[in-house]
């Protein structure tokens, strides 16, 4: 049997490696809540299991999202990771045409041309060779390409990249390593016996007449095995252990697992699946308007591994899920960010024991304005006025003595005392016998569309206006101001409504489209998510916000949060409108039409 | 040969340093955007401290400019502004072309835009108006009324809308509105003897001569009512009225309190020609938007630019009597510059 | 004797020299706007939950910058976080962070 003493670092490496892996999946699996082990249960044996599979390809090996970001860095990563299987599928490949048999040690294919140097014909053996080099010439192009992004980080069009830690160091210097001395051994031995392919023969043939290949290739072996080895051994310590994590939260994530308000196994999963590419970096507005960047979430994540989560890292960002939405890994950040603010014991011990509830009253639809709105009066005033005009019958639930919506609590991480509120709210509700509830807040809008479990339809008011357009309640009239939208980052980014508003404003106005709109677009600055950013740092990103929305030079800026409409408000000349005030200035009600309208009304309520 | 010198700006302080100017024999150009001069002051109905017309000020210093040296150039706005052989030459949208020793910005300030506090609801409320919409109101001398044309029973009077205020963008103090609100309180209550009164405020600046005066002379002879509390928001009820919201520091509890009307006392902000003007002539601004002197005290009507002079509230809020002042010493200025 | 809690004015001194002032340290450094308060009340009067319950967190600030934290644990936890007060707050406090570090104090110098 093939053997020489030089493949024992990689072979002891390999082992090591797969012996941590299997004991720290086991673990991260036995620790999974038990609702979580019940998801996998349920689906492991579904389709869902070969879209995981369809995803780690796409995702771990042909980075894709990486690719549309950044295709320089995506071919970085596409190159080394899927150059580098390839590497090894059809190194297994070829070792078996060679054996004829599937019996053959591991690291027989990894040194294949150490151990095969006769001519001796096997089948397709041309095409192996030639593959085997091509498939080295790509993993060694991407290396290239990542031992620059070292140096000059604007390479791959990242501003900054991230810093290292021990281990990190070490896996990535026997990264570095592994391809060249690759390259270097079977250059040698190619040499030596006068083959390879287009790659390893000529440079063989060039190292032959200029150095003593024979003294040299045994030590390049030596170097390539043990560049392995190590690699392995520092793996699962490194930020490479990214990779193996990334593969078990693909198919964690398809099978319905998701980050909760408590720190779980599967967010240690998440938390270990970052690559450390810092995409995450350049997308933070924290970064780019304010030049903090020691508290992105590809540092924040690191905190959390190193156990050194402090307030300025946890406090600082303003959960605009930019990142999230950029993260080629699909981390959930914003909610990882919140487990770490999770509060315990006097600090989360509030009874709200003064929250009696009303006389409710019952009604088809809930107006749920939220804290914000009432200091927007405008935006209160036009969504009264658009349910009269419509007709519906509406009781206003926060028209005066209000309670939060609990979402500011749920952001500091005071769960318990959030859910006293949610329990509050969620009877009134019940009381009216409501039908539907609309918000005109869209931080009050995700927590009842997502925490409240509520079984009648919660909607923006952006929705239930277009609703109410679309049945044909409400005429509209369109008007020729030219106006751009500014999509609140509860709304776009955290609930996907992104076409609503955007039909409606293309009834009543021309609507421009700024160069970031939609899932890339910036946060006012205002956000509630923050704790610690000063009023002047939240003017600065305000500012950078609003100069790219100004760009296509709007007479109106519309958006569709109360938050965002007081932030930008206080930073431009230019109207700052909520949707709600232009759909209810552009409204017509022939009169003749309003007896039709009632009837048209309950079809919009029953369904 | 005459010296000359453009003031940029018709308000009172232009008007008052045009004429002090004249009279050394300088010759002035006056340049005003607007067809009248008078400024500000020429929109006002009466003044603090003395309850004095304002359109006797505003006349005073008309007749004042009747002088052969200065030239009046209404309806004129200045485009440009260039330097050449120790000359400034200015250009206007009138296509004229002056060659002037000195330049006297005189520019003055915008009034707060009340729709920037929205949780006051002026542009929503229509009960809801500025200090600078009574004041038309009292001008136009009709009897005080709500939107729906009812004797208001109660009003209240914000203070500090737009100043003091780091959300709206303002940190500094206007000086004026606290008196103005005196004074338009009383006013209102002579015209209105039934009419409740409240003002609400964060701390009552009645520094300048004769302010205290008419604040005690409010409380004990017009029963004006001085709440110490920023309103957080108001709102409207179904029949019109407004609900306010504040807390009654003092007493160290919310109040809510019905009232017709809303005055808010606007403040007065950085016009938005003085930033652009800076930026021409590079003249340094101060933090709060106006324009800087380099030294506190004895910087006045001086700029960072030789030859470009201030005068009145281009550099900070004024009173009406501190603004006279500021243009004549300005004058003093320009006429040792260009001497 | 009756106790009629933290917000009716007692009948006494704020002893200031005997006072704890940690807890107040603690909040300036951890949220230095904290300092530039200047009792409006605007934060009071916009207040969610003081709008439902005698609950003034203007005075409920003042008496700790004066080192009077009886009481306080109770009263702070009425809070519900909206942010309401620091949207209309003039000088441009962190009023959240300063009740997160009130909170916060409390179960470090309990």
């Amino acid at each position: 049997m093939a053997y020489h003493h030089f493949v024992l670092p990689f072979s002891i490496g390999m082992a090591a490696l797969f012996a941590i892996l299997m004991v720290k999946f086991t673990i991260w699996i036995v620790k999974l809540e038990s609702v979580d082990k019940r998801l996998i249960r349920k689906n492991l044996f579904s389709v869902k299991t070969l879209d995981a599979m369809g995803e780690v390809f796409m995702e771990s090996l042909l980075h894709r999202k990486i690719f549309r970001k950044n295709p320089m860095l995506g071919y970085m990563h596409m190159s080394l990771a899927f150059g580098w299987f390839l590497l090894i599928l059809f190194g297994n490949f070829q070792a078996q045409f060679y054996t004829r048999t599937m019996l053959h040690p591991p690291y027989f294919p990894i040194f294949f041309n150490f151990f095969v140097t006769t001519s001796e014909e096997y089948l397709f053996k041309a095409s192996f060779e030639f593959l085997m080099d091509l498939f080295l010439l790509i993993v060694l192009t991407g290396l290239f390409i990542a031992i620059s992004k070292r140096f000059y980080s604007r390479i791959v069009g990242l501003k900054k990249t991230t810093k290292l830690k021990f281990f990190d160091k070490l896996a990535l210097t026997s990264l570095w390593f592994i391809f060249p001395l690759r390259l270097l051994a079977e250059s040698f031995t190619s040499g030596l016996y006068n083959n390879g392919d287009f790659l390893t023969g000529s440079l063989g043939s060039f190292f032959a007449r200029h150095l003593m290949v024979e003294k040299l290739a045994l030590p390049a072996w030596w170097g390539y095995s043990l560049a392995l080895g190590f690699f392995f051994v520092a793996l699962p310590y490194s930020r490479y252990m990214h990779i193996p994590a990334e593969v078990l939260l693909i198919f964690l994530r398809k099978y319905g697992v998701r980050t909760r308000r408590e720190f779980t196994s599967y967010s240690d999963i998440e938390v270990r699946s970052c690559s450390r590419c810092g995409i995450c970096i350049d997308a933070c507005q924290i970064n780019n308007a304010l030049g903090i960047n020691n508290i992105q979430s590809v540092y924040f994540l690191r905190s959390i591994r190193e156990r050194s989560v402090g307030d300025e890292k946890l406090f600082t960002c303003m959960l605009c899920g930019r990142c999230e939405n950029i993260c080629p890994v699909g981390i959930q950040l914003s909610d990882l960010r919140m487990t770490q603010r999770n509060k315990n014991g006097v600090q989360n011990t509030s009874t709200y024991d003064f929250l009696v509830p009303p006389k409710y009253k019952v009604a088809d639809v809930l107006y749920f304005a939220g804290c914000m709105t009432h200091l927007t009066p405008a935006i209160k005033k036009s969504m009264l006025k658009i349910f009269d005009i419509a007709g519906v019958n509406y009781y206003f639930m926060d028209s005066d003595k209000e309670a939060c919506c609990g979402r500011p609590l749920i952001q500091s991480g005071h769960y318990e005392n959030a859910a006293k509120l949610m329990e509050y709210n969620k009877k009134l509700i019940r009381q009216s016998k409501a039908k539907v509830l609309v918000t005109s807040c869209p931080i009050c809008y995700k927590t009842f569309k997502e925490d409240y479990k509520l079984n009648i339809h919660v909607m923006h008011h952006t929705e239930y206006i277009l609703k109410l357009v679309e049945v044909g309640i409400l005429l509209l009239e369109k008007g020729d101001s030219k106006v751009v939208y500014h999509d609140p980052c509860e709304l776009g980014r955290g609930l996907g409504i992104y076409e609503e508003p955007r039909i409606l404003l293309n009834k009543v106005a021309r609507l421009l489209h700024p160069d970031e709109e939609r899932e890339n677009a910036f946060c006012c600055g205002g956000s509630l998510g923050s704790f610690n950013l000063s009023t002047q740092q939240r003017n600065i990103i305000r500012d950078d916000a609003l100069a790219k929305l100004m760009k296509p030079n709007p007479d109106k800026l519309i958006t569709a949060c109360p938050l965002c409409k007081k932030t930008f408000s206080k930073g431009t000349k230019v109207q700052v409108l909520d949707i709600a005030e232009l759909v209810a200035a552009s409204v017509i009600v022939p009169e003749a039409k309003k007896a039709l309208d009632m009837q048209k009304h309950e079809t919009v309520l029953v369904e | 040969m005459t010296k000359k010198v453009a003031i940029i700006g018709g308000g009172i302080a232009g008007m008052e340093a045009a004429s002090v100017l004249s009279r050394m024999d300088i010759e002035v150009l006056l340049i005003e955007k607007r067809q009248q001069l008078g400024g500000h002051v020429g929109e006002w109905d009466h003044l603090f401290p003395n309850f004095r017309p304002a359109s006797e000020i505003t006349r005073s210093l008309l007749n004042a400019l009747q002088n052969n040296n200065i030239k009046i150039c209404a309806n004129t706005v200045v485009t440009g502004i260039a330097r050449k052989a120790g000359l400034f030459e200015v250009k206007t949208n009138q296509n004229q072309n002056f060659k002037v020793d000195g330049i006297l910005l005189a520019t003055g300030f915008d009034l707060f835009d009340a729709h920037k506090k929205e949780e006051y609801g002026y542009g929503i409320y229509e009960n809801v108006i500025t200090s600078a919409d009574l004041e038309k109101k009292l001008k136009g001398g009709n009897v005080l009324t709500t939107a729906s044309g009812c004797v208001p029973k109660r009003i209240a009077m914000i203070h500090c809308v737009g100043s003091r205020d780091e959300k709206a963008g303002y940190f500094h103090c206007s000086r004026v509105c606290c008196i103005t609100a005196v004074k338009q309180a009383i006013e209102i209550r002579q015209k209105l003897p039934n009419v409740e009164i409240f003002c609400f405020y964060m701390d009552l600046r009645m520094y300048g001569k004769g302010f205290e005066e008419i604040y005690r002379e409010a409380q004990e002879k017009w029963g004006i009512q001085f709440v110490r509390g920023r309103l957080s928001e108001a709102g409207e009820n179904i029949d019109g009225g407004l609900q306010i919201k504040s807390e009654d520091t003092l007493s160290g509890r919310p109040l809510k309190m019905i009232v017709d009307m809303i005055v808010l006392m606007v403040g007065m902000v950085p016009a938005e020609s003085t930033s652009q003007m800076a930026k021409m002539l590079g003249i340094h601004l101060s933090g709060d938007g106006f324009i800087a002197h380099d030294d506190v005290h004895f910087g006045s009507n001086i700029t960072n630019v030789p030859g470009i002079f201030t005068a009145g509230t281009i550099t900070s809020p004024m009173t009406i009597s501190d603004t006279i002042a500021d243009a004549r010493s300005a004058a003093l200025k320009i006429c040792e510059y260009i001497a | 004797m009756k106790d009629f809690g933290f917000t009716i004015t007692k009948d006494r001194q704020i002893d200031y020299d005997q006072h704890d002032h940690r807890l107040l340290q603690f909040v300036l450094e951890n949220e230095p706007s904290f300092q530039a308060c200047i009792s409006c009340g605007g934060c009071t009067a916009t207040c969610s939950a003081g709008n439902l319950i005698d609950f003034n967190i203007r005075k409920l600030n003042m008496l700790l910058r004066r080192g009077e934290t009886e009481g306080l644990e109770k009263e702070i936890n009425k809070c519900m976080l909206c942010g309401k007060c620091m949207l209309v707050c003039p000088r441009g406090i962190n009023t959240r962070n300063v009740i997160l570090k009130i909170k916060e104090a409390i179960q470090k110098f309990r």
